[in-house]
Parts: structure tokens; sequence; C-alpha cells
């Protein structure tokens, strides 16, 4: 299932789960059957994973999490745990039972979401943008358990995805949503994918084959204005999760973090912004950067960091402050104490750039995912930092924001600032012609 | 957070059922809070202390957990040394600070107290694991599974509440609004993390129902739970530790009403 973020695809899936609430949450008209039925009596039946990997897992150990279903449906307990097991094999998780569900990868969280409902058999699996916020690995596994899955339990199958390509193979119907939520082709997966080629590339649906951006070559940088020396990172009263980090980031300079998950690549870049004390080393910033503060950045008060070191974090919701998308983006600007009309601009423009005016009045939680990650990225823009910091900037984008948010990196490179993102997207990173930073597994860093 | 770190899993209070052991806890809190005096107190400390020293715990890691329960011992002797109520013979006066042969006992009684009760509930919940208790509570107590699973469900969220609250104070600083207003800063921490909550239980609660919670018609148990010798043993031993507290209280004229 194919079209723009709010064209109602997430909500049919919930419709066809049976979860999306009651008479008084909403309207209804016409009827949805699955087998006959309406969803909400074929519970077990219907099999429902989400995009948030966190979201998902109910109790605290695998084994208990996939059982979960099963004792819902009033399985007796000797049937349980085969088919827990089963379940497990059939997604190639090979965690023990007792292993607890936080301590998974994003990828493994998303396959254990999918043991959960497989292990209750159902005839219809629904996956609501499974592989959104995972890193290439993940997808990769995900994919490849879905397609065991599916192959070996029969059921059908309903997908809804961005990235053509990951189940191009898989499907073999597909069905498009326009803006408005209504139909606007439904059949062959290949032959609705050339024929509505146009409609599909205006709504942000990754095409096979879709030309990125020109990849930007790299460059060589400007003055130094960030550098960390022996830096070694981890969060407050936590272990050190990465150590004898070298970095120097120049004007004008992309530079990509990169490495396996659990690494401290989220961690190294709080560090670096300024965020969280290093554990042993140093963040330096140069006289360029620091314009008569401080030369470590973790000194500086909260204000000096806006117009030096803007951090957009890997959740946009931790960031939101305010009560509307407008309000959200002045609060920046405002902290500088800017004059109103200085404000009211820099706001109107990014409003536009970032394609939110519509929404500029709407409450910053009720965003998409999407649409919520692009306005954390405005709001660091806002205050003109001269170093930016993204954590997974691309996440949940479709391809026309994608386009739009990289086009508006590349700006910042050419006018002199430096971007730095912990990112998997390796389409990014050609796009930005960064540099990539691989930090290594902890012990590997040590020899 | 949810499980037991391996070595609490250990030894003979592994095989006793979480239900058992939250009993004999609530057995014994609630006999010792019938009365004020200090022998009863004493008696159980005592006895709890020769019954827990054969279940080999890892005391390194059970003791620095039991230090904040001796603190607030010690506090609450001393403050009720010097302010409880007075009788019998005053040794000494200075201002509202009265010592008298009633603070010295009820402080002393107090204290004792506070170890007897606490001391078998820190290692209670150091024992449990939350998913055991809660199987107990809707199988063996017959609470309604909705209502239990649904608490542990939420429970796991506390650690995600944990990290949540670390990383809204970090971007409260990134945002720029971190220098001034302490209070209201906290304030709308606190709001935020409230947002966030509801967001992560509202998403909980559909994945739940997805797979069937709350679906009409006869839930089963996965792990069953049970009751055994261990369970009986730990009753018998509770209840003698609080009939022995109450007895020795009484024979000994101490034994003094809370209310009445």
């Amino acid at each position: 299932m194919l079209g723009p973020s709010g064209s109602g695809k997430s909500t049919l899936l919930a419709a066809l789960a049976g979860v999306l609430g009651g008479e008084e949450e909403g309207e209804e008209r016409g009827a949805l059957l699955v087998d006959g039925a309406p969803p909400t009596q074929g519970r077990g039946r219907i099999g429902l994973v989400l995009q948030d990997p966190d979201a998902q897992q109910v109790l605290a150990k695998v084994g208990d999490d996939v059982a979960f279903g099963l004792e819902n449906l009033g399985v007796p307990p000797a049937e349980i745990w085969p088919r827990v097991r089963g379940a497990l094999d059939a997604v190639g998780l090979e965690a023990p039972l007792g292993r607890g569900s936080a301590e998974l990868s994003g990828g493994q969280k998303q396959r254990l979401a999918l043991a959960g409902v497989l292990a209750m058999r159902p005839g219809l699996l629904l996956l609501d943008e499974p592989t959104a916020n995972l890193d290439p690995g993940g997808v990769a596994e995900v994919r490849a358990a879905v397609e065991r899955v599916v192959r070996d339990s029969g059921a059908t199958l309903i997908v809804v995805e961005h990235r053509v390509a990951v189940w191009r193979d898989l499907v073999t119907r597909a069905i498009v949503l326009g803006a408005d939520g209504r139909l606007l082709a439904d059949g062959d997966t290949e032959r609705v994918l050339d024929e509505r080629a146009r409609e599909l590339a205006d709504a942000g649906v990754w095409l096979p084959g879709r030309q990125p951006l020109a990849p930007r070559g790299e460059r060589p940088g400007g003055a130094e204005l960030l550098a960390a020396d022996g830096l070694a990172v981890g969060r407050p009263g936590g272990p050190v999760v990465a150590r004898r980090l070298e970095l120097a980031v120049s004007s004008g300079e992309a530079l990509v973090i990169a490495g396996p998950n659990g690494v401290g690549k989220s961690t190294a870049a709080l560090t670096l912004g300024g965020l969280l004390p290093p554990k042993a080393g140093a963040v330096r910033a140069s006289h360029e950067l620091a314009r008569g503060a401080a030369s470590a950045p973790i000194r500086w008060s909260s204000r000096e960091l806006l117009t030096r070191i803007g951090s957009v974090f890997q959740n946009p919701e931790h960031q939101l402050l305010a009560a509307t998308v407008r309000a959200e983006l002045a609060v920046g600007p405002r902290a500088l104490g800017l004059p109103g009309v200085e404000v009211a601009a820099r706001v109107d423009e990014l409003l536009a750039r970032l394609g939110l005016d519509k929404l500029a009045d709407a409450n910053p939680f009720t965003l998409s995912g999407g649409q919520k990650r692009r306005l954390s990225v405005a709001t660091a823009l806002a205050t003109r930092p001269r170093v930016l910091l993204l954590d997974e900037p691309t996440f949940g984008q479709d391809a026309n924001t994608w386009d739009e948010l990289v086009q508006l990196l590349r700006e910042l490179l050419d006018e002199g600032d430096a971007v730095v993102a912990v990112s998997h997207d390796d389409e990014l990173a050609a796009a930005l012609g960064a540099r990539e930073w691989r930090l290594a597994p902890a012990q590997e860093a040590l020899t | 957070m949810t499980t037991l770190l391996p070595a609490f899993r250990a030894g003979p209070l592994a095989r006793v059922n979480a239900v058992t052991k939250l009993g004999c806890a609530l057995l014994i809190a609630l006999t010792l809070l019938a009365t004020v005096d200090w022998v009863s107190a004493a008696v159980a400390a005592v006895l709890e202390a020769a019954a827990l020293a054969p279940t080999r715990l890892p005391w390194q890691r059970v003791l620095p957990r039991l230090a904040p329960l001796g603190v607030a011992a010690v506090l609450a002797w001393f403050t009720t040394t010097l302010y409880g109520a007075s009788s019998g013979r005053v040794w000494w006066q200075w201002g509202v600070i009265e010592i008298s042969d009633g603070s010295v006992s009820l402080a002393v009684a107090t204290a004792l107290r506070i170890v007897a009760i606490g001391v078998p509930a820190v290692v209670l919940f150091l024992t449990i694991d939350p998913t055991e208790l809660a199987d107990g509570l809707a199988q063996l107590v017959r609470l309604p599974a909705r209502f239990v699973i649904g608490a542990l469900a939420a429970l796991r969220l506390v650690g995600l509440f944990m990290d949540d609250w670390r990383a809204l104070t970090l971007a409260r600083r990134a945002r720029g609004v971190a220098d001034t207003g302490r209070a209201r800063r906290y304030a709308g921490l606190v709001f935020a993390l409230l947002v966030l909550a509801i967001r992560r239980g509202t998403k909980l609660a559909t994945a739940m129902e997805a797979r069937g919670f709350g679906a009409p018609g006869p839930r089963s148990w996965a792990r069953p739970a049970t009751v055994g010798w261990a369970d009986a043993a730990a009753v018998a031993i509770g209840v003698a530790i609080a009939a022995l507290a109450v007895l020795m209280a009484v024979v000994t004229g101490s034994w003094h009403w809370v209310v009445g």
C-alpha cells in the first residue's frame, strides 16, 4: 500500500486490525469485513506490526512477550511454548527465551514483534512501515523474516512502505492512495509502478531507479571549528561507550558518524554538541567557533550554544517545547533576544523551506513522524549555528522531503557552516559529500 | 529493569512464589504496626536475621540496598529520643526537647520497627520478578488479569521514561532555554514527560489490543503460578516470626496497641 503521508494508510491498517477504537472515537461508514466478519471479532486471525520498535514489547522477556498473544487467545499452556519457539525460529531470532527484550537491537525488536503476531497464526499479516526506523542491516533482517513467514504460513500480507525497493519482489499487488484518501490505483505491482510513476513520485514514494540529488564532491574544509582530543564518551553515571576518539571538523565540511548499533554514535554526538561532559579527553571549539566563549562547549551557557552548535536529537519529540509549529520555531530566536521582526522573518522562511507553512498553527505533537523530524531540524537552523549535529535526520522522510532536507544542508555547507550527522543513509553521505567517521566497538578501538 | 540480576535468582528464596513472599512481608508488617513496643520489634528483627541468614543471598549486593533503612532507623531514633511523647522520669530538658523514659523507649521501639518491617520488604523486592508476581496475583489471588497485566506492561515503560527524562533535560539545553527559571523549567519537563508517557502508553495499548488483549473468552497462562513445599515453609516461618513477636510482647507486658 503506497501513498503520500496523510493519505490514511496507517488508519486503514488499524481498521483492518480492528484497533481503530469504538464509535465515540470517530465516524465509520460502510463495512469492512475480514473473513466475512468485522475485524474486532477476528482477534488472532489478524496480526499487526507497527513502525516503532520500542512501542511493541509488552513483557520483559523474549519468550514471555511472544507468549502474550497466545495467552490472550486462551491457548492451552502445553501448546504455548512449542508455538513460541516455532515463531522465534520462523523469524530467525535466536535469542534465548529468558533474554530481556529491551536488550535487542531495532531489527531484532521488530522481528520479535513479528514473532509475537506470528505465534497467533494469523491469516492476515499487516505491517505498518516496519523498517522505517531501522539501519540497513535491520531492514534486511526484517525483510528476510517476513518473506520466510509469508512463504511458510501462506498468510495474506499487507505492507505500508515508502521504500518500494524493499518489498517489490515479495508483493504481487500494489494499492495507491491519493492525498485525499481516495484510491488512485490497484493492480499488479509492476504495472502500477509503471503507469503511476509520476503520481507516486509526486507523492514522495521512493521508486526504484529514482535519481537522488547529484552527489556533492568531498571538499576540503576551511578553518577548523570543532575538534576532539583523546575523547571518551558515555552517559553520566554510565560506562564509557567509546574512547580515544580523534576528530576535527572544519568550516564547510560534512561528516557522517557511522558504525554498528550501540557503538556510541549518539553519545559521541551529544558530547561533541556540548550537551554531555566528556568522560576523558576534551572537545575543543576553535576561536572562530567560540567567539569569546570558553573553549569547551560543555561550559557554554544554553544560550551561547544556540549560535555555535545546534543539536538535533534522534527522537524529535524530546525537543518539542511549544504549542504550535510557529511558536516552536520562535523559541531559539527569542532566547537569543532577537527583535520580533527578525524572529518572524526567520520563522516564516523556515516554514516555507521545509514545507511546514500549512501546519504553522498545528500542535507539533500532531505532526507525522517525518514532519516532526523536519521541524526539529528547522528549530536548530533558526538560530544559525556554525556547527549542526544531527542524529538520523533522514528517518521517516519520503523522497521529496528527503531532497528538500538535503538541499538545505548543502546550502549550509556552501555558506561555510559544518554539518555532522549520525546516519546509516549512504545516499545522504554521498549527497552531502561527507567524510565518514566510523566508530568501532569498544574492544576493537582499544587495540 | 523488570528482569532480575542472576545473583538474586539463586538460593532457596527463588523457589518461593512471589505472592508468598509478598504475603509474609505484609503479615509481619501489619503485625508490627499494631503495637509500638520495642520487644515485638526486637524479636521480629532477630528472627528475620536468623531466617534470612541461610538464604545465600549475595550480601555484598544486598547490604548497600539495606543501608537507607539503617539511616532512617538512626534518624527516627534520634528525633524520637529528643521530641517523642514524654512520660516517666525526665532525664534532660532544653526548650521543646525533653528526653524521658517514655521518649527513649519509644525511640528504640520505632528504630527497631523500621528495621523489622523494612528488611523483609527490601529483600522481597530484590528477589521477586515483576512478571512472576503478576502471574501469581492473577492466578493465585485471582486479581483481575486485565488490571494486573496492564500494570505489568506499564512497568516496562518506566525504564523508557528514565531515558526520556535525560533526553528532555539535554534537549532544553540544546534549545537555549536552560539558563534561567529552574523551577519553571522543571515544571515544563514534568509536563513534557507526562505527554510522552501518555503517547507511549497509547501505542502500547494498541499493540496489546492487536494481540488479543481484552478479547472476550478465557485467558490462559503460559507460566502457571504454583505453590509447593517451599511456600509452605516460608508461610510457616513468617507466621512463626509474627506470632513469637506478639507472644513475647504480651508475656513481657510491653504490648501497646497503637489505636485505643
